[in-house]
């Protein structure tokens, strides 16, 4: 019986874009409300989950031709790097730091090393998560 | 600022990430991570004698004042081991070039080991005991990948019961650090150190202490808690079973050491006399298991567990000469133990089994292996120029002045059934008739694995016979342990 999934299908890929833009929202949020890298990363690697069941993971691999690994090894570099950022000023390491800027559509907005940091978290949640189940997925 | 203390930590981190790009390029893999260890042995080195001359190094992570950061504290013990395991895991990596498998090189193997350093150095280096729990997790998890990796029958098997084991102790860990905090309410290892003198240790600190013990017991294989680790040890491959043996359990070592003398030093009647106890039923649980066995790996492996109870004996004592002996034994025990994995290895590569009747008369084509072994064998039993000895000996005299005379006694019979079990090895597998040998010896692949190991060997006959030079190291890291307000005063007050 051949089976049709035009609804999931349909569904995922609208959806798909609120759970990222969700994520991104509190990925940045995280600093004054709950949310940060982890779950930022969580979410967003549930948003591939979703459209690797309503595909496959072939598919999925051909429109994100990503090499999960690398993004945990970019991931932990980040925050390795936002870490010795202070070696470099006389500064213990780890020290963050952080000023107000005006940016040309946010108007005044602070600007804070721990971002960078919590970028690097996004990214190795987000490649670890997605390198396993891409294992296991694959595994005959 | 004093960011140099964490560079032997962050560059064999940093190392590990750029080793995940570039998997299968082999020559990449192995020269950046000889590389990496060479740099971050360097740092180490710089690092001792920047600790030697100016005192513990301290660095509270993020510019926090003190117990509210991080804080990081080289002292001369963590110095010293901090640049031991670098060097071991240098000779290590070496050793495996020739024995590990391109198969293995090709899947993290080396990253693995880079994250295991990393912990390690982390564990030895850090002043926060919850820090410390997180780089336990860093070492286990890397050490977790290691054991698996190559995924071998026997691995799987043993790699389910050490994650099992290991994972129950790590939540008893954080179960008992809860405790800990809920008591002291700090986590900063000199602040719980103060505050712990303070209330003057209560009954429930005491509780705390031995649930300490059974944790890091559990990493350290202890008495009643080494199960797992004769049958876990002996699956991985030769280079992986010499970083376990002379790396994973010497970190509990370090972590009862720490604790015992930086924290429970209030009743010393009870928790000092109940790690005496254990002490010795683990050189004796060890000594049946090292006398019973006719496996090579198994024999080296029992005798982790002898030495793990030796220099816990000396810890016991709470004197100076006996913390001096304790040190100088952890150190000299991780060398050694590194050259005895590595010097079997050989052994099993050339006769192609572990079955010690089934060797015979290696010292015929192979007698500078054989030297090699016994020199190697007569330092691990603690024969007086090699680098067994001055440990013991600390160790003994600092248990007469303690009172404990027949323990002493003890420990000191307890080095006959050590050098019984290691010249049983060197009695079968180099003397008598030719037994089996393996039948595809590459001379290559044999040159890679004996040259590191040698090298290995001459550091410890060094360590033995330059004990001059090596005293004043260890002197220092002796004081400080026995006078737990040298650490607290480095950390709290600013040392540096």
């Amino acid at each position: 019986m051949k089976v049709n999934n035009v609804i999931l299908q349909f569904t995922a890929k609208i959806v798909f874009f609120i759970i990222f833009f969700f994520a991104v929202h509190i990925f940045f949020a995280g600093h004054y409300t709950p949310g940060g890298g982890f779950v930022g990363g969580l979410v967003t690697a549930s948003a591939i989950v979703l459209l690797v069941i309503a595909f496959d993971l072939n598919t999925v691999h051909k429109l994100l031709p990503i090499n999960y690994i690398y993004v945990v090894a970019i991931g932990l570099i980040l925050a390795l790097g936002t870490a010795a950022i202070s070696m470099f000023v006389e500064q213990p390491f780890f020290t963050h730091f952080f000023d107000y800027f005006y940016l040309p559509l946010f108007g005044k907005t602070s600007l804070h090393t721990a971002a960078l940091f919590d970028l690097g978290v996004y990214l190795v949640v987000v490649g670890v998560t997605m390198t396993i189940i891409q294992t296991i997925g694959d595994d005959e | 600022m004093n960011n140099f203390l964490l560079l032997p930590i962050i560059i064999p981190f940093f190392f590990a990430m750029i080793l995940m790009f570039g998997q299968k390029n082999l020559k990449y893999q192995r020269i950046t991570t000889i590389l990496g260890l060479i740099i971050s042995i360097i740092c180490a080195f710089a690092l001792l004698f920047n600790v030697k001359e100016n005192g513990p190094q301290t660095l509270t992570l993020g510019s926090w004042p003190a117990p509210f950061g991080i804080t990081m504290v080289s002292d001369m013990l963590s110095a010293l081991l901090v640049l031991t395991t670098l060097v071991i895991a240098f000779f290590i990596v070496w050793y495996g070039f020739g024995s590990i498998g391109k198969e293995r090189e090709r899947f993290f193997y080396y990253p693995g080991v880079m994250f295991i350093l990393t912990g390690v150095n982390g564990a030895f280096t850090t002043g926060d005991i919850f820090n410390m729990f997180v780089f336990f997790e860093v070492l286990l998890m890397a050490s977790y990948l290691l054991i698996v990796l190559g995924g071998e029958k026997s691995q799987l098997r043993e790699s389910i019961k050490y994650i099992l084991v290991n994972v129950i102790s790590s939540a008893l860990f954080v179960i008992t650090v809860a405790y800990l905090y809920s008591v002291v309410g700090t986590l900063n290892m000199a602040d719980i150190s103060v505050k712990i003198a303070e209330i003057n240790q209560p009954g429930i600190v005491t509780v705390i202490a031995v649930l300490f013990l059974l944790v890091f017991g559990m990493k350290a294989a202890i008495f009643p808690l080494y199960f797992w680790l004769p049958n876990a040890y002996a699956a991985p491959p030769i280079p992986v079973l010499a970083l376990f043996g002379a790396l994973l359990t010497k970190v509990g070592v370090y972590a009862i050491m720490r604790t015992y003398t930086l924290f429970f030093t209030h009743d010393l009647a009870f928790t000092h006399e109940l790690l005496l106890v254990l002490a010795i039923l683990t050189i004796i649980a060890g000594s049946i298991g090292a006398l019973a066995h006719f496996d090579v790996k198994q024999i080296i492996i029992y005798n982790i567990v002898i030495a793990v109870g030796v220099i816990l004996f000396g810890v016991a004592q709470m004197n100076e000469a006996a913390l001096e002996g304790a040190v100088f034994y952890l150190v000299h025990d991780m060398i050694i133990k590194a050259a005895l994995f590595m010097l079997i290895g050989i052994v099993i590569y050339i006769t192609g089994t572990t079955n010690l009747r089934q060797m015979g008369g290696l010292m015929k084509n192979y007698p500078a292996l054989g030297w090699f072994y016994l020199i190697a064998a007569l330092g691990l039993a603690g024969v007086p120029p090699l680098s067994g000895f001055i440990g013991k000996l600390l160790i003994i005299q600092g248990g007469f002045e303690a009172g404990n005379t027949w323990s002493s006694i003890f420990i000191l019979a307890s080095s006959l059934v050590v050098l019984l079990s290691v010249i049983r090895i060197f009695i079968y597998a180099f003397w008598g008739e030719q037994g089996q040998v393996s039948n595809n010896i590459n001379k290559t692949t044999y040159n890679i694995m004996f040259y590191p190991t040698v090298l290995l060997v001459f550091i410890s006959i060094l360590y033995g016979v330059g004990t001059e030079f090596v005293v004043p190291f260890i002197d220092d890291a002796a004081k400080l342990l026995s006078d737990p307000s040298i650490y607290t005063d480095a950390v709290l007050k600013g040392g540096n």
